[in-house]
């Protein structure tokens, strides 16, 4: 029997507001246990909450990037549960009147398109983390995260694939970046994504049984969790077994997912409006304020590229994929005025150099200015490209100046062709059989004559002058 | 609507109150009497009546987004009955 | 004259004008306190406190750079209001050790005043009763007769002031519990509009509901608590953007053609005679100053018990899931494991009348039961206010009971809770409604207990209560008697 994966997503994402969504408490990524908080954010006796302005703000950025309707009038509401990292034992969240509805975003896997239906975005409060001390066998709570801003982005469930989900993912993940309104880290926890996964028989209507997968801290454990899940859930109901619905942590060293023993019952939340908040009215003017002020999107930057500066399709998709990879390159386009010199070099040698060194966009670290400077060599003749890839790569890692650099370590090209000349006629006059190979028609002879010289001038020389004396001096 | 035995164990559970078999019994009898008491909204026709959260129409009320410094942290341990140097203590949590 | 005979208000000039000192008023304050042991008033009493600050506020009035209307007056407050490295107890074994790291918003406006903290009141436990004797500290005693109760939950802070054990106090109001105490009590109290005093610092028992209120001789007193205490503040959203003061300013002591509506669902059966008697009677006093009395129907008056139980016990329910012995308050000591943490140290922590009100709110709140309870009061509630909205457009003051009786015998309450809640008839509409509403001692019984009468008032309306009252005060003399004992201990 053949089956078919149906797949929602639970994203939240950690908005990147100074401070905390109730109280004035930092929101920078680690520090000490506990000196991020204050008696709002850790709960104490007779404290209360004040909504940061901004979180609304970012949170309809997000709505409208995402094609939401924005709801006009919404409110908090309280979830109540009891957990060690939830200090008043609620969270404060959205559950009547989430701020954003019914939104779209369009993915494209293996040329085919497909949109994902936003069911809603809300906003709430992220919990604090669990530390497990193993000496004495006790937990330790840090409540620095506690009170961090988070949107929670549900999908419908209308993926059906691993690479749908990873594509609905960057598709978020760029909208997001670009907007400012999160950094979207993984690994940092900025992004976390919840999967929602059952199975059927290919061409059934009604839904199956879904779980809910935790704890998958990359794109690519994703894609692993969803494999593993699926192909579990299959095999029980090929064994006439039932899925029971549930929730279970995915363990990417294990490969395996496992059910959460805290969250085997269905919660009852006890969900009610928050009387500590004042309900929201979004005016019509704020939405139009927010939309006014929205960056270019990717689909619009990627129209751009490709119709104003003549950038190919692919590349255009994978530069737009990251507002990192379209800030570098514009601002150094900007400074050398190559767009397509920059995108080869993006394309090509930054794509290698970040995989070998196992990075994202996010982290390049080097300039634009050293990126334009090492570009502007390479157009100026000062070194050629072998050369400027070695540089390249120390841009790359330690953000060097090129120009300095390239002083420094005396890489300039030789181009006086005076003295290329006669370094060419000392390797034909060193290398007579090599010579007359090539006289009698051997091309191979040829190249071992430019290796030879390229050798010679340490790699400091034009290929296309050496070729060109080479075969001067041959005639 | 009756309040049962299940209904107490449940919403115990839900509260996290441990109560003694007394203490049910009483509990039992207490919400018993009291939601008998409580059902006399049922008489009253509230068809098309918003409900009425907040009192007052106040909406929008914010904070600007500004970082203020983060209270002591000895301080906010200062009322845990066990904790480290650095954080608040329980007993392992089950994952 | 004794000193603590006098009113707030005249201490404070007796300090300006240097014929008596704070520090001594001070100490004579904590003697008081001290020696009215008996009625098991307070829960702490800061006299270490009270002394230094009692000092440097003398040194500035000295150096004239103090003239604040109350400068230098000891005072109280109800133990659930945050005091800075002062235990906060809210009546409570949960938090019996608790010393808050802040101060509520309206301790530091009563600092910022130089008035003088003197003790944290006994109140019933997490504000949740009508007779001070759920509290883990112990029952409080009635000062006019011991063997009743004060009231709850401010039956400390209202005891206190009848005893004259403080020259006014702050109580904490979710559904009577400022009014009832001050009716029992023979004192002046007030609960304002919702958001007119801030409740960050207050320890939360129904966050909609919830109100601080200052407890006095005197309705001029009161105003002038009142006008400290109140105002905006930025740290509780629900805080109304009104300014602080005016009150003791606004009062003019002429009531001619003020009108007074009476709700005849009011005064139906289960209404004890005398009080009706003494609340009618002040009516008539009213009326005899100038205003317009009248009679009216006041729909949705006994819906009003069950929707304030929901509401308040839901809200509860969740506003004390924070107790669980982690990062404050009482914690079984070798639990084990995380679950039965939480199971002991919350039922060990709370009281009998505590976890019958979170059952009963997370019931109401709980799934399939949600709509029918939680929802259906939050519409009963519209309604409520509805009522009052519409009886304000013919009224300026709403005048009621506060309680079926006078102060009922200890130990005959607490058995028959819901008879209990009964006894909230009158009181429990004003927080639904969120509006002002003022207590004032209109009588006694035969046997020389309290009456209080209701002064209920439009939304941010306390200067018409307070005005009333004060019109009141000038011309009777009911809250002027003081209780035997005091008498006695004088």
């Amino acid at each position: 029997m053949n089956y078919e994966v149906v797949i929602g997503l639970e994203v939240h994402v950690e908005l990147a507001t100074a401070s905390k969504i109730f109280c004035g408490c930092t929101t920078a990524f680690g520090g000490a246990p506990n000196t991020h908080c204050c008696p709002v954010c850790t709960g104490m006796p007779g404290t209360l909450p004040v909504l940061n302005r901004k979180v609304v703000e970012f949170t309809i950025a997000a709505g409208l990037a995402t094609d939401c309707n924005i709801t006009r009038n919404c409110k908090f509401d309280r979830k109540n549960y009891f957990y060690p990292d939830l200090p008043k034992a609620y969270q404060v969240s959205q559950l009547y009147f989430p701020i954003c509805r019914d939104g779209d975003v369009e993915i494209e896997t293996d040329g085919v398109k497909k949109k994902v239906h936003i069911h809603e975005i809300h906003m709430e409060e992220d919990a604090g983390k669990l530390i497990h001390d193993p000496w004495e066998d006790t937990t330790l709570v840090d409540y620095n995260r506690c009170g961090v801003p988070l949107i929670e982005i549900v999908s419908d469930p209308d993926m059906r694939s691993a690479n749908e989900v990873m594509a609905y993912l960057q598709a978020l993940k760029a909208r997001l970046e670009y907007l400012g309104v999160s950094d979207c880290k993984m690994q940092e926890g900025s992004m976390r994504a919840d999967i929602n996964l059952s199975v059927r028989p290919m061409g059934a209507t009604e839904l199956g049984t879904r779980t809910e997968m935790k704890n998958m801290n990359s794109f690519k454990a994703i894609g692993r969790a969803i494999e593993f899940e699926a192909k579990r859930q299959i095999e029980l109901l090929e064994d006439s077994k039932k899925v029971t619905q549930q929730t279970r942590r995915w363990d990417d060293n294990k490969g395996v997912s496992m059910a959460m023993r805290s969250k085997e019952n269905a919660q009852d939340y006890r969900y009610f409006p928050e009387p500590d908040l004042t309900p929201i009215y979004i005016s019509q003017e704020w939405i139009d304020e927010i939309l006014a002020a929205q960056p270019e999107m990717p689909k619009a930057k990627r129209a751009r590229y490709i119709s104003e500066l003549g950038l190919p399709e692919y590349d255009t998709d994978i530069i737009t994929g990251s507002k990192h990879l379209a800030d570098l390159f514009e601002k150094t386009t900007v400074l050398t005025g190559q767009p397509k010199e920059v995108s080869n070099w993006i394309m090509g040698e930054m794509m290698k150099l970040l995989n070998e060194n196992e990075k994202q966009p996010e982290d390049i670290d080097f300039s634009p200015e050293n990126f334009a400077k090492l570009i502007q060599l390479v157009e100026k003749g000062t070194i050629n490209r072998n050369t400027a890839k070695k540089v390249f790569a120390e841009v790359f890692l330690q953000n060097i100046n090129p120009e300095q650099y390239v002083k420094d370590k005396g890489l300039q090209m030789i181009s006086d062709e005076g003295a290329v000349r006669s370094t060419i006629e000392k390797v034909l006059a060193d290398n007579p059989q090599s010579v007359s190979d090539f006289q009698a028609g051997k091309q191979k002879a040829f190249g071992f004559l430019v290796g030879q010289a390229m050798k010679e001038l340490r790699g400091k020389a034009d290929p296309a002058m050496i070729n060109a004396l080479i075969k001067e001096l041959l005639q | 609507m009756q309040i049962t035995d299940e209904i107490i164990t449940y919403v115990a559970a839900l509260a996290r109150l441990e109560l003694s078999e007394s203490e049910e019994k009483q509990t039992k009898k207490d919400l018993g009497d009291i939601i008998s008491y409580i059902n006399m909204l049922d008489e009253l026709d509230t068809t098309g009546i918003e409900p009425m959260s907040h009192t007052f129409d106040i909406k929008n009320v914010f904070r600007e987004d500004i970082v203020v410094p983060s209270a002591d942290r000895d301080l906010l341990l200062s009322n845990a009955a066990l904790k480290s140097e650095e954080c608040f203590k329980v007993p392992k949590t089950v994952e | 004259m004794n000193l603590r005979d006098l009113t707030a208000l005249q201490l404070a000039q007796k300090l300006q004008k240097r014929e008596v000192g704070v520090v001594e008023v001070t100490a004579d304050l904590l003697g008081a306190i001290k020696g009215a042991k008996n009625l098991n008033i307070a829960v702490t009493v800061c006299e270490k406190e009270a002394l230094a600050q009692a000092e440097q506020v003398q040194k500035r009035l000295d150096a004239g750079e103090i003239h604040s209307p109350l400068a230098g007056v000891p005072m109280a407050v109800k133990d659930n209001i945050c005091t800075r490295d002062i235990n906060t107890t809210c009546g409570s074994k949960m938090l019996e050790n608790f010393k808050p790291p802040y101060n509520a918003t309206v301790m530091n406006k009563l600092c910022e005043a130089d008035t003088i903290l003197c003790a944290k009141m006994n109140m019933d436990e997490f504000a949740m009763g009508s007779t001070t004797e759920t509290s883990y500290f112990g029952q409080v005693k009635n000062p006019w007769n011991t063997n009743h109760v004060p009231g709850g939950s401010s039956g400390g802070s209202a005891a206190t002031v009848a005893a004259r054990a403080a020259y006014f106090t702050l109580g904490s109001d979710t559904g009577g519990s400022i009014r009832q105490p001050a009716s029992f009590c023979g004192v002046t109290g007030i609960k304002p509009t919702y958001g007119r005093v801030s409740r960050y610092g207050l320890i939360a028992y129904a966050s909609s509901l919830d109100q601080i209120g200052p407890i006095a001789r005197t309705a001029e007193d009161a105003a002038a608590v009142l006008d400290i205490i109140s105002g905006y503040d930025r740290a509780d959203s629900t805080s109304l953007n009104q300014p602080a003061g005016g009150f003791l300013a606004a009062l003019k002591g002429d009531i001619k053609g003020l009108k007074v509506g009476i709700p005849r669902e009011y005064f139906a059966q289960g209404l004890d005679e005398e009080v009706k008697a003494s609340v009618l009677a002040a009516a008539k006093q009213l009326e005899s100053m100038g205003a317009q009395v009248e009679e009216f129907s006041l729909p949705m008056t006994k819906y009003a018990i069950p929707t304030y139980y929901i509401i308040a016990s839901a809200e509860a329910s969740s506003n004390l899931s924070r107790y669980d012995g982690i990062k404050y308050g009482y914690r079984h000591e070798k639990p084990e494991d995380l679950i039965d943490l939480y199971l002991k140290s919350r039922s060990e922590g709370f009281g009998r009348e505590v976890k019958r009100r979170i059952m009963l709110g997370a019931f109401a709140l709980s799934s399939g039961y949600y709509d029918a309870y939680y929802k259906k009061a939050l519409q009963a509630k519209a309604l409520i206010k509805k009522a009052f909205d519409d009886a304000f457009e013919k009224y300026d003051i709403i005048l009621s009971p506060t309680a079926p009786t006078a102060a009922l015998k200890l130990g005959e309450s607490l058995d028959d809770p819901l008879k209990m809640y009964l006894g909230d008839i009158y009181t429990v509409s004003v927080n639904l409604a969120g509006l002002p509403a003022l207590v004032a001692p209109c009588g006694f019984t035969q046997s020389g207990l309290p009456i209080g009468v209701q002064l209920i008032g439009k939304p941010l309306e306390e200067a018409a209560l307070l005005n009333t009252a004060h019109a009141y005060q000038q011309a009777t003399d009911f809250h002027k008697k003081a209780p035997l004992s005091v008498e006695v201990m004088k």
